[in-house]
């Protein structure tokens, strides 16, 4: 039956009026107004930590040291300690967390099934995704700094501990987007299940698991609490992050950010600048590096 | 888990003259049995879904299943090659033997079974991978190292598939960038790469057009003097057009306790079972009053 319009003789294919118009409409003005107050604290933050620590970024300031304590000029010494520091214990951390986190996804999602083991383990890690990052830290202090005292290892561990859960859960979200045909296609031609994981399932879903990882890497990267007991914040570059106290840009900021003297909160916010690039070039490294994995997904 | 059925009017268009009798004539079946089914009844945890089916499958034939949907043929094609392994709580009673050997004997090895008893499934699944690397992958997780040897292994086989001239000039694109026909003949030949005994086939037209569908049909009477061919088809004109034997299933309905379960009704000769069938179910059902 064709509803034709009486003035024109054509079929009215114009928007309906009424009530279902109007809900369209306010539906997608709330929408929109949701993405602008989602962008706005994210355009504040940037525009104050770039328009506050622009200033106080210079070469020197990249690769001085020693971190410098109280009012000093702005060409003496440097956040170079604690630009390393943070470097070499997320490293660290992301060394120990990120391969483990994707073998436990890997056991959770292809090895385990049902059974109680993978039940627990997955219960276990989600538990520890609540678990407060300063508890990470005393955790690591008490089975670990007061033996073998302060360095980045400890720093490392406690963040390892805070990226682990992330990583096995994102990562496990990922591999189980992977369709089972793939699995069955590789399994046809005489796969074994490690083989069908290694070159099936693991490429299929690295594009999600990498963005996961980072994801957790940056979480750790911008995390103070639980490197207040393990590292200790000090103010000279230690490359070792073995032994001996270290420093990174977080936990100098919150020192920085203590103090009463206005030119130790502008290096404050210099290093929180600072931390933020990192973390950005790491993003697109990262993007880069998984679209040459994922170049045959479409 | 069944599809719903497919407008068979769109894929029993005749096909022109020129093309029909183009096929070589079909090697002589050497008359070996391949598949001894006894007594096979499979169950889905306490679900039985298919009820004692005994067939046998002969050499260098295309035998087909078919039957309404949920008489349980795939389930009995994904227990050829023990791809029912796979799905939780399944299980199988009675016996299927591949060449004299018991496929579900406790030493045998479900991955050994599939290096020999290939499969092609109802939806092409292409890996994300590059067209040659897809046609690559069986040689490669059977130890085939060779450049070269893999080189030649993937042009015969895209070959068989009848695909070679379309992808030769872009074997390093993705295999995901193939329309669909493209995807299933690439599945096809990635199949036929590991050189199996049996290919099996789960209703491998079901989401293509005719023209698609007409190329895989060539296709499967080019290689059969090769391989041993099980296909399952919602689709009886494509029955008839390639297989020489037909298996029919159907369900069988349990009034008193109201469960289902797949059954064999009818198994022989292609020409038989739609021009003489012997049972009346079989016959309601190829002259398309049922199902």
């Amino acid at each position: 039956m064709a509803v034709v319009s009486a003035e024109t003789g054509r079929p009215d294919l114009r928007e309906a009026k009424g009530w279902r118009r109007t809900k369209n409409r306010v539906m997608t003005a709330l929408m929109v107004i949701a993405f602008v107050l989602v962008l706005i604290p994210l355009g504040f933050v940037l525009f104050t930590v770039i328009a506050k620590g622009a200033s106080v970024i210079s070469w020197q300031f990249l690769t001085g040291q020693p971190i410098p304590p109280i009012v000093v000029p702005a060409d003496v010494g440097g956040m170079w300690p604690a630009i390393l520091g943070t470097i070499e214990i997320t490293a660290l951390a992301s060394v120990m967390a990120v391969p483990l986190g994707i073998l436990g996804a890997v056991y959770l999602n292809e090895y385990g099934g049902r059974n109680w083991l993978s039940a627990l383990i997955g219960f276990m890690s989600d538990v520890m995704t609540g678990v407060p990052s300063i508890v990470m830290g005393l955790f690591i202090f008490s089975i670990w700094v007061l033996h073998f005292g302060f360095s980045g290892l400890a720093g490392a561990f406690a963040l390892g501990c805070l990226m682990l859960p992330i990583v096995i859960r994102s990562s496990y979200e990922m591999l189980r987007l992977v369709p089972d045909s793939l699995r069955e296609g590789s399994y046809a031609l005489g796969a074994t299940k490690s083989r069908v994981t290694v070159t099936v399932v693991l490429p299929a879903a690295i594009g999600g698991i990498v963005s996961g990882a980072l994801l957790a890497v940056a979480r750790a990267a911008g995390e103070t609490a639980p490197l207040l007991f393990t590292i200790l914040t000090v103010t000279t570059a230690n490359p070792n992050v073995f032994s001996g106290a270290n420093t990174s840009l977080p936990s100098q900021i919150f020192s920085n950010a203590n103090q009463p003297y206005p030119g130790a909160q502008d290096r404050g916010w210099g290093a929180a600048l600072t931390l933020i690039a990192i973390c950005f070039i790491l993003m697109i490294v990262a993007r880069l590096v998984t679209a040459r994995f994922a170049r045959y997904q479409h | 888990m069944e599809q719903p059925e497919q407008d068979v009017a769109t894929t029993s268009l005749p096909k022109p003259a020129a093309l029909r009798d183009t096929r070589p004539p079909a090697a002589a079946p050497t008359g070996a049995e391949v598949f001894k089914t006894k007594s096979v009844s499979i169950y889905y945890g306490s679900f039985r879904a298919v009820t004692d089916v005994s067939l046998d499958i002969y050499e260098n034939e295309i035998t087909a299943f078919i039957g309404p949907s949920g008489c349980g043929k795939t389930t009995v094609l994904r227990t050829l090659n023990r791809m029912n392994d796979l799905v939780v709580g399944a299980r199988v009673e009675g016996d299927v033997e591949y060449r004299g050997a018991s496929l579900y004997a406790r030493d045998v090895s479900a991955i050994a079974v599939r290096r020999r008893i290939g499969m092609v499934f109802q939806k092409p699944n292409p890996f994300p991978k590059s067209i040659y690397d897809n046609v690559a992958y069986g040689p490669r997780i059977n130890g085939e190292r060779k450049k070269a040897n893999l080189d030649e292994i993937v042009e015969h086989s895209l070959r068989q598939a009848a695909l070679w001239d379309e992808v030769k000039d872009r074997l390093n694109k993705s295999g995901l960038g193939l329309s669909g026909g493209q995807a299933q003949r690439l599945c096809i030949a990635r199949t036929l790469a590991v050189e199996p005994d049996v290919v099996l086939m789960d209703e491998p037209c079901s989401a293509l057009d005719p023209i698609a569908t007409g190329r895989i049909e060539d296709l499967m009477q080019e290689i059969k003097s090769r391989y041993t061919i099980v296909i399952v088809t919602h689709n009886m004109q494509q029955a008839t057009r390639v297989s020489d034997r037909t298996a029919f299933y159907s369900v069988l309905r349990d009034e008193k306790s109201d469960t289902r379960t797949g059954v064999l009704v009818e198994y022989g000769r292609t020409q038989q079972i739609f021009e003489d069938p012997q049972d009346s179910r079989t016959q309601a059902y190829v002259t398309g009053r049922m199902g």
